[in-house]
């Protein structure tokens, strides 16, 4: 056999071993999860709220993380891409090609994408420290949608600028504004705008780190922006590091609940998609 | 009238409004004329280059033109790649305003105002010089919101009218035939030569009075060319075309007026006939025969 031949057999078959330990770290992942967390997932565990002795293995569910993890996600999501989507159209739409601004301001949101959340987590403290504010759903909800931002703003702005330029001239020579031209622009980049949402929340529900130290913990449902909220991720540490067998299995429970959203998420994220590309231009 | 989508006689029929068998008896009867929604005056339009000195990043690319663009004929600008046709055309409706590092100094006259003078407005030149790039560039959207678009964003609203215009303009560029039963699936999954003509019924839909057309038909394959030249041959008798071409067989077929470019100037201009057949420049008489290209 010629040697090209053998290369292209040996190159295939070490793509198809990394595709296989990629596919087996994370299906090992979820069985050790469903494994531990199924037993210990019950109607109680996701429809109450913590008992006294919660955390010493007597009655009670993590409702309250499952809230608070929601709470915070929806509105930093929202308020994420509020912020987000006006600079995305603002570097793609309005600054002209190869505008050294929008190199720059790209290289910013590069390096502020690679700040780990602790870093995050501890900027929001010092800050609410320095007005005077106790951990609460506010202080999470702000620094997780700091935490997104650079997420949302690079993962669209990669999709605006795929899209072809020529789209913006043909919109500009039928004598559209360029807040005109945005409308159509959106068309284009709809997918793109529902991956970088779901890859945002992925990681905002997912985030222990950011909100250790702005949203703090509680075991009742925030009534008010101000209360302490507690989240999935959190209620999944602090189980863990329990002494009590129970309760540490009770955080599989709460990690399997974790996973169940995402997944839910990553589907509903996958139709969206699909129904925002058949107009989409290639 | 033929079925043929491409026939002639349909073309002109669809063109010429007021000739019976004429499409646009629906809006008539509604009082709508799909064609005849903004002020647009050809006959007394009028598109001078003066003096045009463009540069992007400092590199001189056009020098000193100055052109005057004849009314209802198809002007042929000509010239080897990278002499400075395109970014002419673009400076004609003021596109290559959207680029960063270009300096235009001179004027562009239209109808009497020079649309590079700070206090003009682009977005209403822009409508006046519609424009067909080299490769079809459809929005992302219907075909009927593709026709439409320019329309609605230049105040027309009300489906009835916008249907009119749909209509009409998809029978100007011979694609109505084809096209008349997925007016809402998506103008991406046309063909190339399809998605030409849909670009070229958009840009008729906002009246125009010139189509400035950047090799138009260059990405396309022969037949969709055919077509397309046709159309301009049509289209002429109603408004005036600025084609970039580098292929000169096709000049030779449609240009009433040709322009000769070369690094950026202007070398010789003239009637089709006394360029094609007496050029005065030996470059251009290199040029034509094939010294380069």
């Amino acid at each position: 056999m010629k040697l090209k031949f053998i290369e292209a057999k040996i190159a295939k078959l070490l793509m198809i071993l990394s595709t296989m330990i990629v596919f087996g770290c994370v299906a090992s992942i979820i069985c050790v999860i469903a494994a531990k967390g199924i037993p210990a997932l019950s109607w109680e565990m996701i429809s109450e709220l913590p008992g006294d002795g919660f955390y010493i293995g007597k009655e009670g569910g993590f409702l309250n993380a499952i809230v608070g993890s929601i709470y915070i996600v929806g509105a930093s999501t929202i308020l994420g891409l509020a912020f987000s989507i006006p600079v995305v159209f603002y570097m793609n739409v309005y600054l002209r090609k190869g505008s050294r601004f929008a190199f720059y301001a790209r290289l910013a949101y590069d390096v502020l994408l690679g700040v780990p959340s602790i870093i995050y987590g501890a900027f929001g403290f010092t800050i609410m420290i320095y007005f005077g504010l106790r951990t609460s759903l506010l202080g999470g909800i702000i620094v997780i949608t700091l935490l997104i931002i650079p997420i949302l703003i690079r993962s669209m702005d990669e999709v605006a600028r795929q899209m072809p330029r020529d789209i913006l001239d043909a919109s500009f020579s039928l004598g559209a504004t360029r807040l005109e031209t945005i409308g159509v622009v959106m068309r284009q980049i709809a997918p793109g705008i529902a991956t970088a949402t779901l890859l945002s929340i992925g990681r905002a529900i997912g985030d222990a780190a950011a909100v250790l130290f702005t949203a703090g913990y509680s075991d009742s449902i925030p009534t008010s922006l101000s209360q302490p909220a507690a989240t999935l991720p959190l209620a999944v540490f602090f189980q863990l590091t329990s002494p009590i067998e129970e309760v540490q299995n009770r955080a599989y429970a709460a990690a399997l609940v974790l996973t169940i959203i995402i997944l839910i998420l990553s589907i509903v994220g996958r139709i969206i998609t699909t129904h925002f590309s058949k107009n989409k231009i290639q | 009238m033929t079925k043929t989508p491409i026939s002639l006689e349909s073309l002109k029929n669809s063109l010429f409004p007021t000739e019976e068998g004429g499409t646009t008896e629906k809006g008539n009867q509604e009082g709508f004329a799909p064609d005849r929604k903004f002020d647009t005056d050809v006959e007394k339009s009028s598109l001078n280059v003066e003096n045009l000195n463009v540069y992007i990043n400092d590199n001189h690319i056009l020098k000193d033109v100055n052109l005057t663009i004849p009314n209802k004929k198809i002007t042929c600008i000509i010239g080897p790649s990278g002499c400075g046709k395109s970014t002419l055309l673009k400076t004609l409706n003021r596109l290559i305003d959207t680029n960063d590092g270009v300096k235009v100094k001179g004027k562009v006259m239209v109808d009497g105002e020079n649309i590079w003078d700070k206090k003009v407005e682009e977005t209403h030149i822009r409508r006046k010089m519609g424009l067909l790039s080299q490769r079809p560039c459809v929005l992302p959207m219907s075909i009927f919101d593709n026709i439409t678009y320019g329309c609605r964003i230049n105040g027309i609203t009300g489906k009835k009218k916008l249907t009119a215009i749909v209509e009409h303009y998809l029978k100007a560029a011979g694609l109505w035939d084809e096209v008349k039963d997925r007016l809402n699936s998506s103008a991406a999954r046309l063909s190339i030569g399809q998605q030409q003509r849909l670009c070229l019924a958009r840009g008729l839909a906002v009246e125009p009075q010139y189509i400035l057309a950047d090799e138009a038909t260059s990405a396309l394959d022969p037949v969709s060319s055919k077509i397309i030249e046709e159309l301009f041959l049509q289209l002429k008798e109603n408004y005036s075309i600025v084609l970039v071409t580098h292929t000169l067989r096709q000049a030779l077929r449609i240009a009433d007026y040709v322009v000769f470019m070369y690094m950026g100037e202007i070398i010789e201009e003239g009637t089709a006939e006394q360029v094609f057949k007496n050029p005065k420049k030996e470059l251009t008489r290199n040029y034509l025969s094939g010294v380069f290209s």
